[in-house]
């Protein structure tokens, strides 16, 4: 319970006051049943607020008022573009986190996977039967991308499931620990990446793409219309995750898990089954941020999922491991955080930043900005 | 006939074994109690049951079907339902998912036994909403009940219904276990509350150290010397 943690902060201080105050007035009378009130507010406030919001918000409101005038919108723009981008990986790799208990390191290599089957749709499978083109609209990508992005997707779903399989499951079955798990899915990430080397080589690779014109905003920023469709899609996903666990008995049975998987079982909740519809959702997503990433840097490199791991972590940890809606606040955070800091650094450092603000949090405050204990 | 028959249950966790060849019967329509002290091993015993244990040698007969290997999820289908000690509720679902959750099982969306549930736990009723985590350790109590009886057991496993519940909050408890019984579900406890438990059962055992010490009709346990002395403090 967060309530019992908190002994500094304004907030419980007062409670405290209060307490003091109270106990020396007679009861009953008018004052000592204001004060009382005051105290059930400032106690139900003490469950739900930590000094941990306070002085993050405080630090957040201070950042944003003093860099406003000196960042350029555009960087800001983008921020939430790549923050989106980062989300749609991050939910995926949280929710596997909430429900099998590891972190899952091959989570990049699954985004890398996705945005080359993408490619291998785009490029092989639809050309051949003459579905070709880029430059769909306003955007730089053809409308082949948009039959690729589900195929792809389904592809990934399906081999995150059979990855499980053959070696996670196994591997829970026999009981081993988070680490053990964690490692497993170190060498899943580096056979992952190997795999998409041999097939497609190491070499820079690009959905086919036509020169598109940049909206303009006010503030001097601009826009890509990619940037738009790349938002766009990553609001649909997560609307789409939200209702799914929300509003669907097989969502609501994979928080149940998360919560408490023995109990789930003696509920008569199939755990193993709830696990399958993770790992597809976190694939299928892995594959989609993949391609939107893709899209994002305008070309495909194998590493390039095992770089995003750094960012999509720290939006996880910033979120509160395991929590979804976390996950979400943390990836936006992290965007713009990583996007504007290439004002003033070079921007092949911005995955520093993602780093250093990850570390910092764990050392401040390692149950996430939205973290909840127990 | 037997409802549920453990025969020689030998369980435990890695190396250590617990359960030395534990042997219980409950019967249709009974309230059976366990007490015992603390780490002999009650709960495991209930963990061994429903599935959550792995039984070493020794059935578990349910219904006239021997249930010794099945997992847990399947364990539940058969009209079998547990309430664990601790940790009894989903606590970042709200109290409606976690009934919705206990009726996973069932084919409809469950909704009218859930309006059942909310007219024998009227608290639960007014904040359908609310997060488990957010609920007093009654209220969770009671929510863990309607859950386990979500699928209208024929049979309910409660380990420590009463545990951490002020006096009165127990008695209330206790007083759902006797209606829950009238209605013809059979029930095993495990109880710390040995008086408060015994009285309302059928018959009683008494474990020690993973093996059965004593077994006798509840308010006879109550009777008898040792037990007064080791488990009723008097
Ligand atoms: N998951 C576990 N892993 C290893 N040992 C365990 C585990 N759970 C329980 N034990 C051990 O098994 C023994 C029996 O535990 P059990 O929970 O069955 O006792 P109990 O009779 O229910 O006790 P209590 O009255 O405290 O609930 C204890 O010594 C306990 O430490
Ligand atoms: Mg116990």
């Amino acid at each position: 319970m967060a309530g019992r943690e908190v002994t500094q902060g304004w907030i419980p201080a007062f409670a405290g006051m209060t307490r003091r105050f109270g106990k020396g007035l007679p009861k009953g009378d008018g004052v000592g049943r204001g004060l009382t009130a005051w105290r059930a507010a400032a106690e139900r406030l003490r469950g739900a607020w930590s000094p941990g919001y306070s002085v993050a918000a405080a630090v957040a409101v201070l950042l944003i008022l003093g860099f406003l005038p000196f960042v350029k919108m555009g960087l800001v723009v983008n921020g939430f573009v790549l923050g989106a981008i980062i989300a749609t990986g991050a939910i995926g790799l949280t929710l596997i986190y909430g429900n099998l208990n590891f972190a899952n390191i091959a989570h990049g290599d699954y985004m890398a996977m996705g945005a080359y089957v993408a490619f291998f749709v785009v490029t092989d499978l639809l050309s051949a039967v003459g579905i070709q083109g880029q430059g769909f609209g306003p955007f730089t990508f053809g409308y082949p991308l948009l039959i690729a992005l589900p195929l792809a997707a389904a592809v990934v779903a399906l081999g995150a499931v059979v990855l499980d399989v053959a070696v996670y499951r196994r591997l829970r079955n026999r009981k081993v620990n988070a680490v053990v798990m964690a490692m497993a899915s170190l060498g899943l990430a580096i056979a992952v990446r190997g795999l998409i080397q041999i097939i497609w080589t190491g070499e820079k690779l690009q959905f086919p793409r036509e020169s598109r014109q940049v909206y303009h905003l006010p503030m001097d920023a601009r826009i890509p219309p990619d940037s738009i469709f790349i938002a766009g899609l990553a609001v649909v996903l997560v609307v789409g995750v939200y209702l799914l666990l929300t509003r669907t008995k097989i969502g609501k049975a994979m928080r149940a898990t998360a919560d408490n998987p023995d109990l789930a079982r003696v509920t008569g909740i199939p755990t193993e089954r709830v696990i399958w519809a993770t790992w597809a959702i976190g694939g299928g997503l892995a594959a989609i941020a993949g391609i939107l990433l893709a899209v994002f840097q305008a070309q495909l490199l194998p590493s390039m999922g095992w770089e995003f791991l750094i960012p999509l972590f720290a939006a996880v940890i910033l979120g509160g491991i395991g929590n979804p809606y976390g996950a979400l606040v943390g990836a936006l955070v992290i965007g713009v955080s990583m996007e504007v800091s290439t004002q003033w650094i070079t921007p092949s450092y911005k995955h520093a930043v993602a780093f250093i603000i990850m570390i910092v949090l764990l050392l401040a405050r390692p149950r996430g900005l939205l973290g909840r204990s127990s | 006939m037997a409802l549920l028959e453990a025969r020689d249950i030998v369980a435990g966790y890695g190396e250590t074994q617990i359960l030395h060849g534990v042997s219980l019967v409950v019967n249709e329509g009974e309230i059976v109690t366990i007490i015992g002290p603390n780490g002999c091993g009650k709960s495991t015993f209930m963990k061994a049951v429903v599935g959550l244990v792995r039984v070493r040698t020794g059935s578990v007969t349910f219904r006239g079907t021997d249930i010794t290997d099945y997992p847990p999820e399947r364990v539940v289908r058969t009209g079998l339902c547990y309430v664990p000690q601790s940790a009894n509720v989903f606590p970042s679902l709200s109290i409606r998912e976690n009934l919705e959750m206990g009726a996973f099982i069932r084919g409809d969306d469950a909704r009218a036994r859930i309006d059942e549930m909310f007219g024998l736990f009227p608290d639960l009723a007014r904040r359908p909403t609310a997060r488990a985590g957010s609920l007093s350790g009654g209220q969770r109590q009671m929510l863990a009940l309607a859950r386990a009886l979500m699928l209208d057991p024929v049979l309910l496993l409660l380990d420590e219904p009463s545990a951490g519940l002020s006096p009165a909050i127990m008695g209330m408890v206790f007083e759902r276990i006797r209606e829950i019984n009238a209605t013809g579900v059979a029930l095993l406890l495990v109880e710390q509350q040995a008086r408060e438990a015994l009285q309302v059962s059928d018959r009683g055992y008494v474990l020690s150290g993973g093996e059965n010490r004593l077994e006798d009709g509840g308010p006879a346990l109550l009777d008898n010397p040792e037990v007064a002395r080791l488990y009723l403090g008097g």
